[in-house]
């Protein structure tokens, strides 16, 4: 391995800046510049960083390239561009329309965005924060944060574990703080540095001493601090990697009817929505008089509802035999929780048409309510007795009725938005007509029928929409940003103070180190001065 | 540290983060691992027919399968069922079956409309959609073409006319 | 209890102002004849910073009486939350004005406060009581630490100001003075914002406008749409009818490309901005015969650069981890609560991201890069600029899951 020898004796290795040992510039006496200049930064204590060490193999030159925090603020720089640009417009999950093929969404930026919203979406941006190249972005900054952690914090650990005592004049005249008293000053080294020492000690420093030097340590630990937050960061990217594997991560979402139960698409589970409801902040709640304009402010969104676990579901569509596993309401901010399972209160269709009601009239009678018929839109009854001797016959159901090309009746969907229904009526005394519903109106096919449908108030229900979640990662996701704070907390509300007081050449020397918070630092130190009544000026450089 | 530890050191650390690298890349592209594609065994399920009694998808194993996933309201599912009627009928006796999975509809809506349009396969009531979610449908009509072993030979997305359900047939009859 | 709250913050509000105006009077009132500049500089200092500390305390009942009031931490709107931003840069501004007793450093950040509390004003005051969303106590942790964390970078920024103020040479002409200038520009358009939407909102000239397009109403009604513009219309929707006349007709049409109902509103409110900014500077220039950097420098001559730089960097310091638990950890908490994701890429929380990976980067740059001084006060004043956009831009131009805060 390459070396360099300090004019104290010690070897360095290679990159060393500052003498591992006295704390001597290595290399300044071959730069020809003045001392002060050529001052290195303390940032690293001047160790050699690894990896500039070397650089022979291809994996040397990968390692190198992420080493480097030009890189990395380059990779925080893009990645920060490109999350911007990922809100121009707003991305495929946020978008205003169901869509469900990539040939609507592109219609979609098109024409909603016009040429820009087409380049937006031919470049991939409707979707960039699942991009590849975004996802490379994310792992070069993981890779990055390994590699520059590893590569610094090793040196740094040697340094900051040997403590520079006893350091060449040149290191102390490098500081930024550094004031000396001068020669004919009447100090004793045997009494000044012991009271320095004791003063300090007072302040909460560390203190390592020799004969003629004195070194005061605060803090160490926040030199710590990036290091583990950068930790944190990885532990946290790794989470997030994690929820790809599969059974990590599960987002479903299913619309339940009041009364429904539905199964979760690709679990066990079946929910059943008892009652959904809707309440709103009555006027006298409200901290002050609003003029709402006849609106209302929600206050709570619920569904009630049941979790099952079905015991029969290794055969997906076979008949489900259900054991309950939980039960209560679900509000926003409040899911329910079962096991590693979350539901969520996440939408509702309202006052949606649940089943048409009707009474059923005997014109021969003088329009005599006889019965009443009762049409469940989601699943209609083939036959039903409607009053003793009388049955109605469900024919031809169309949920969502629309007159079609070829003439006949058609549905638009299989939603019950426009309910058209035919009917046929059987009494007893083989009376039998037909009869369509459509639009809120009853037709007849006969010109003199016996019976007749009464349109009623038709049942509405609630349509409750649920969130099903698993995120088995967010315990390590958790765990990583507490790292990280705990770390970024270390590094910036602490700083790591050293005053070196040294006496040579029947001088006293007095320089000091921080790494922020130079303002704290040199108040301390002038107070050291004023105290000891030292004949020195402190004098900060301009350039850390 | 001496050159071979260093590199090796080196070499983990760098293939560690080279495989998380390469997971990141694969979940980008392969969104959804479950989904079902031709080449694999069509999932099994089971379904009530119209009539009430359930049909189990392997309850068909040895016959060539055409699994067409509809809905009245789509037009396209109208105009190719008589095709499929037709293949059924000609190669019932080979080995052929005919399913349709209706999406999400009461029965009524359904027998009047098979009525109408003469489907004379087993027609069976997705009424939860649940199926139609483990088979990851989109627009519809949908066809799966499964052969007697089970397995999906092709996925068709839209409509079908009479000589191409004819051609895919005789692939799954083979 | 609501009137008793408003009336604290509009305490608040004077006592800032008659703050701010003894800061400068302590800071240039130095070198009038036949005063000890020192003894001048203690005295005025010390009453401005009384006053700002009254300020405080009123505007701490302030937030008390309406939490007491609403059930809730004003925090779930946009005046609510720029009311409780501005309460939290006063508070960072204590804090530091505690370590550093630095007296300029309330000429600057007083104003800042007072232009933060304005733009308050301008958005609805009601106190609302909460939707479901936001019944959380997560709204008072997350929003509070947020804004704690963003007042505190604020006052990064107005360091980094004074930073450059100080340091930019006002000889001659240079990029950085040209730079200088434009963001002092861009303060004074949202000063003129704020002065003419709150007297115009005050006076009652609504222009209203009847678009094209149609829009549903609650009980299932198709109805045109109408934009009701506070400010006097330059532009006009594009098609639309005037329905009620303001004090002036629209001089064009807004380009038929700006989609939304409110999008020809937004543009003639930035016009108008643009316009009361640019001649709140010509007029300033004219009276001061200077560059206006170069009359600020007055205030801030005689103090170390370095100090500046270091106080600005120190807030970022301290922001920064308060930022990062409020704005990104405390929200990813309440956002798997409340979604069931800890993260969806929302545009809000996308530019809480980008501020957080853009101090990232100034805390690489100066500690790594040794990018300090004049570069990382450049630095402090874009991260100010990134995070108005994240509160404001977002807010009102970006619809996402958090525009229910918006207007």
């Amino acid at each position: 391995m390459d070396v360099r020898k300090c004019e104290c004796g010690h070897t360095n290795p290679v990159g060393t800046m500052l003498c591992e040992s006295c704390g001597k510039p290595v290399d300044f006496q071959e730069s020809g510049q003045p001392e002060q200049a050529a001052f290195p930064d303390m940032r690293y204590e001047g160790m050699a960083r690894r990896s500039q060490t070397y650089s022979r193999t291809i994996i040397d030159r990968i390692w190198n390239f992420f080493s480097s925090v030009k890189i990395a603020i380059a990779l925080i720089l893009i990645t920060l561009i490109a999350s911007a640009v990922g809100t121009i417009f707003p991305q495929q999950d946020y978008i205003p329309v169901p869509v469900s093929t990539e040939a609507d969404i592109a219609r979609f930026y098109g024409e909603t965005y016009g040429k820009i919203g087409e380049i937006y979406y031919a470049l991939g941006f409707h979707n960039l924060y699942s991009s590849w190249w975004f996802k490379t972005l994310l792992v070069f900054i993981g890779t990055s944060l390994v590699i520059c952690s590893l590569d610094r914090v090793i040196p740094l650990y040697k340094a900051l574990s040997r403590p520079r005592l006893n350091q060449h004049l040149s290191f102390l005249k490098g500081q930024k703080l550094y004031g000396n008293s001068p020669e004919e000053a009447s100090i004793d080294p045997a009494a000044a540095l012991p009271a320095a020492a004791d003063f300090l000690a007072r302040k909460g420093y560390r203190l390592f001493r020799e004969e003629n030097a004195l070194l005061a340590e605060k803090a160490r630990f926040s030199r710590w601090g990036p290091y583990i937050n950068h930790i944190g960061l990885i532990i946290f990217l790794f989470g997030v990697l994690l929820r790809s594997i599969p059974g990590f991560y599960l987002d479903q979402f299913v619309w339940v009817r009041e009364g429904q139960t539905v199964s979760i698409p690709e679990t066990p589970y079946y929910v059943k929505n008892v009652a959904y409801k809707t309440e709103y902040w009555d006027e006298s709640e409200m901290p002050e008089k609003l003029n709402l304009n006849g609106g209302a402010i929600p206050k709570t969104y619920q569904t009630d509802a049941v979790l099952y676990v079905n015991k029969n579901a290794d055969l997906p569509g076979a008949k489900p035999e259900l054991a309950e596993v939980a039960k209560g309401p679900i509000l926003v901010n409040h899911p329910m929780i079962y096991e590693d399972l979350a539901i969520y209160q996440s939408g509702v269709k309202e006052m949606e048409l649940g089943a048409l009601n009707f009474a059923v009239l005997d014109r021969k009678a003088g329009n005599k309510q006889v019965g009443s018929l009762k049409l469940d839109l989601y699943a209609p009854q083939t036959e039903q007795q409607v009053a003793e001797g009388i049955t109605v016959r469900v024919l031809d159901y169309f949920p969502d009725f629309v007159m079609g090309n070829d003439g006949k009746p058609a549905t638009k969907t299989n939603q019950p938005n426009n309910p058209m229904f035919a009917l046929e009526i059987a009494s007893a005394e083989g009376v039998k007509e037909k009869l369509v519903y459509v639009s809120g109106t009853v037709i007849s096919d006969s010109k003199d029928p016996r019976y007749a449908l009464e349109v009623k108030m038709p049942d509405f229900i609630d349509i409750s929409g649920l969130m099903v979640r698993k995120d088995k990662a967010v315990p390590v996701i958790y765990f990583g940003a507490l790292i990280f704070m705990v770390g970024v907390v270390m590094g910036t509300y602490w700083q790591h103070r050293r005053i070196w007081v040294q006496w040579e050449n029947g001088r006293l020397h007095l320089a000091g180190h921080t790494n922020k918070n130079w303002f704290g630092l040199r108040k301390e130190m002038e107070l050291l001065i004023a105290k000891m009544n030292w004949p020195v000026t402190l004098v900060q450089k301009g350039k850390s | 540290m001496n050159t071979t530890k260093r590199t090796s050191i080196r070499v983990a650390i760098l293939g560690v983060l080279l495989i998380a690298f390469v997971f990141a890349l694969y979940t980008s592209f392969v969104k959804d691992p479950h989904q079902v594609k031709a080449g694999n065994a069509a999932p099994n399920f089971s379904l009530p027919q119209l009539n009430g009694t359930p049909m189990k998808l392997s309850d068909l194993k040895g016959k060539a399968v055409v699994l067409n996933f509809w809905g009245s309201w789509c037009e396209p599912c109208k105009a190719e069922m008589p095709a499929l009627q037709k293949q059924y009928e000609t190669n019932k006796d080979k080995g052929l079956v005919v399913v349709g999975v209706n999406i999400g509809e009461t029965p009524v809506a359904v027998q009047s409309f098979i009525e109408q349009y003469g489907a004379k396969f087993p027609i069976l009531l997705d009424r939860d959609l649940q199926i139609t979610k483990l088979y990851r449908i989109g627009p519809i009509p949908t066809t799966f073409f499964i052969d007697r072993e089970g397995e999906i030979e092709e996925i068709y997305i839209g409509q079908m006319t009479d000589a191409i359900i004819a051609q895919k047939v005789a692939q799954i009859l083979e | 209890m609501i009137t008793i709250s408003n009336w604290l913050l509009n305490a608040a509000f004077i006592l800032y102002v008659c703050s701010s105006i003894l800061f400068v009077v302590a800071v240039t009132g130095k070198q009038w004849s036949g005063r000890d500049p020192r003894e001048h500089e203690r005295r005025f200092g010390g009453l401005a910073y009384i006053l700002a500390v009254i300020g405080f305390l009123s505007h701490a009942g302030y937030i008390v009486t309406r939490w007491i009031a609403s059930g809730h931490s004003p925090t779930s709107n946009m005046f609510e939350f720029m009311a409780f931003l501005d309460f939290c840069i006063i508070f960072a501004y204590l804090i530091l004005y505690r370590i550093y007793r630095l007296t300029v450093l309330g000429a600057f950040v007083i104003p800042l406060g007072i232009l933060m509390l304005g733009y308050a004003y301008v958005f609805p005051k009601e106190a609302t009581p909460l939707i479901p969303a936001l019944q959380s106590y997560w709204l008072q942790i997350h929003v509070t630490t947020a804004a704690l964390g963003e007042g505190i970078l604020s006052v990064g920024f107005a360091a980094g100001l004074m930073y450059l103020v100080r340091t930019v040479p006002q000889q001659g002409k240079s990029r950085a003075n040209l730079w200088l200038e434009i963001v002092l520009s861009v303060v004074l358009m949202l000063v003129g914002f704020i002065v003419l939407d709150s007297t115009f909102s005050r006076l009652d000239q609504n222009t209203v406008f009847q678009l094209p397009t149609q829009q549903m109403t609650n009980t299932g009604q198709v109805v045109n749409q109408q934009v009701t513009y506070t400010l006097p219309a330059i532009v006009a929707p594009a098609g639309a009818t005037i329905v009620k006349q303001g004090p002036m007709n629209p001089l064009m049409e807004a380009p038929t490309w700006m989609e939304g109902k409110d999008a020809a509103r937004k543009l003639n409110t930035m016009i108008w901005s643009i316009l009361s900014g640019l001649v709140l500077y010509g007029g300033l220039r004219l009276l001061v015969r200077k560059r206006l950097g170069a009359a600020l420098q007055r205030t801030v001559e005689g103090i170390e650069p370095e100090l500046l730089d270091e106080i600005s960097y120190r807030a970022i310091a301290i922001g920064y981890p308060v930022f990062t638990l409020g704005a990104l950890i405390f929200a990813m908490i309440w956002a798997e609560e409340a979604w069931g994701r800890f993260w969806g890429w929302d545009p809000k929380e996308t530019w809480a991201f980008i501020v957080w990976l853009f101090y990232s980067a100034y805390l690489h740059l100066r500690l790594s890069r040794g990018w300090v001084g004049e570069k990382s006060a450049w630095m402090s004043v874009i991260g100010f600029v990134i995070i108005l956009i994240t509160l404001v831009v977002v807010n009102l131009v970006i619809a996402g899951l958090h525009s229910y805060a918006g207007v």
